[in-house]
């Protein structure tokens, strides 16, 4: 890749400039910043993609009634269960039960607590379900 | 905790394409032993292909363009003669402590993170990843100071993220890990030449020789067999998400682009006069070649997810690029081998 090569395309590192190496005009390799480039971006943004189609079931299947809210939050952090589960130092299979609305609503105080503060949210958020699916990362 | 003094360790920060390679090029550097980044990529044998459709990533397929974190570092210091002291910790509060004292000493840290907690990453990066390593220097009401070497400038982090980070959970869990440099040795008493024929040697002796088909030059046919395959096993839209994911691996990393293909080009020129062989700039310039093919591969594939190609830009055409950057890699190899036995 030549120096003047170097693609400044849309980006999606809200204007952080990264690193791409190049050749410049007597051939010596520089280390030019780029804004973007729009391979890359469009490999990014498939994997949100993907991210906010899974949200968008995990909602239908909380309003159906057949998921609890926890759901929501896991995977709007992009936890699996195995993941959680580490996180809230429980067995998988716990969290796991917590996902069915029933148990979620008899969880402790303590554990609710847990999960909120894993997220960085209160109790209270912790019970919200937004309407939509759409994760704005740029927020 | 103390907050009331400020630190700040003067640190010369240098932006670079990669984690892993930047910190500990900094840290060096910092102790008195200059070096870039190209150096501690090509000698800690930093270039790398690997596909291993039995490891999953976001359930996904893993392609590796670099050897495993970690890596590039334990190579990269113990054929300086640097020596890293490294601490891991069980609770957080002791590793932020820890990491006060070293800075109160006036000792720039390097910490192992996860990336999905660090508030500075634009949040399109912000997955769980947890091979991210970065620089802190200073603390001041209660942030760090840290030099991030993806990021152009020095940034502040919230001591409440920086140790969530720190103990970010998953796969490769850092566990508070952090390192600072213990010993590095004056700059006479480095034997470059020697440093940088064994990093040479040690990734054509991976890209050449490694037994089984899913790593080096073979690993790289091997990928472009299951490409080709892909639509017709995987359906159109799984088979999107799998190139999705080896143009991430290849590009989004902090890779310099081309899969770290033009950082090690960088390093082999580098290298050239310090081996006193310069074949190792005309090396250069075809690693350089090699690098524009995979990004060739980048921009069909990624027409390809968006549904944007046209027909002649198809799986098979992408097998084919990869094929050619199998073959002329394990030419270039062969070759390079060579010059520096």
């Amino acid at each position: 890749m030549k120096k003047d090569e170097v693609p400044q395309d849309r980006g999606f590192s809200d204007g952080v400039r990264e690193i791409s190496y190049a050749v410049d005009e007597n051939g010596r390799y520089v280390l030019v910043q780029s804004r973007g480039w729009e391979p890359k971006t469009v490999a990014n943004d498939q994997a949100w993609e993907v991210i906010e189609e899974d949200l968008r079931e995990q909602i239908r299947l909380i309003r159906s009634g057949k998921r609890s809210p926890l759901a929501y939050h896991m995977t709007r952090h992009l936890m699996d269960i195995g993941l959680l589960s580490s996180y809230a130092d429980l067995p998988r299979w716990r969290v796991r039960r917590h996902l069915k609305p029933k148990v979620f609503r008899r969880l402790s105080a303590d554990l609710k607590a847990r999960y909120a503060g894993i997220f960085g949210i209160t109790v209270a958020q912790l019970h919200e379900v937004p309407e939509t699916a759409e994760i704005n990362p740029h927020e | 905790m103390n907050d009331s003094t400020a630190i700040e360790i003067p640190f010369h920060h240098r932006q670079s394409a990669h984690c892993e390679t930047g910190v500990l090029s900094n840290l060096v550097s910092h102790h008195g032993l200059e070096i870039s980044e190209a150096m501690v990529f090509g000698i800690g044998s930093g270039l790398f292909f690997g596909y291993f459709p039995f490891v999953r990533l976001n359930k996904l397929p893993l392609t590796a363009y670099r050897i495993a974190t970690g890596g590039i570092m334990s190579r990269t210091t113990k054929r300086l003669g640097i020596r890293l002291e490294w601490q891991k910790f069980r609770s957080p509060d002791k590793a932020m402590a820890a990491l006060d004292r070293m800075l109160e000493a006036g000792i720039p840290v390097g910490c192992r993170t996860g990336a999905y907690w660090l508030s500075y990453f634009p949040p399109r990066y912000r997955f769980h990843f947890n091979m991210h390593n970065l620089v802190a220097f200073g603390k001041n009401n209660g942030s760090y100071r840290i030099s991030d070497p993806v990021f152009p400038d020095p940034v502040d982090c919230p001591a409440e993220d920086l140790a969530k980070a720190r103990f970010a959970k998953g796969s490769m869990a850092p566990k508070g890990r952090m390192y600072h440099v213990a010993r590095v040795p004056a700059p006479d008493q480095v034997d470059l030449a020697r440093a940088v024929q064994k990093g040479i040697k040690e990734v054509c002796r991976s890209m050449l020789r490694v037994p089984g088909p899913f790593i080096g030059a073979k690993g790289i046919r091997y990928l472009a067999k299951k490409v080709e395959n892909w639509p017709s096993k995987l359906g159109d839209r799984r088979a999107a998400l799998h190139l999705g994911q080896i143009i991430r691996m290849q590009e989004e990393i902090g890779t310099g682009g081309g899969g770290f293909r033009f950082i090690y080009a960088a390093f082999l020129q580098e290298a050239a006069p310090i081996l006193a062989l310069p074949v190792l700039s005309e090396f250069s310039g075809r690693m350089t070649d090699i690098g524009d093919r995979w990004r060739d591969f980048a921009v069909i594939g990624s027409r390809i997810c968006k549904g944007r190609a046209s027909e002649s830009e198809s799986y098979s055409a992408l097998a084919d690029i990869l094929r050619d950057c199998a073959d002329r890699e394990a030419v270039l190899f062969t070759d390079l081998e060579d010059a520096v036995r």
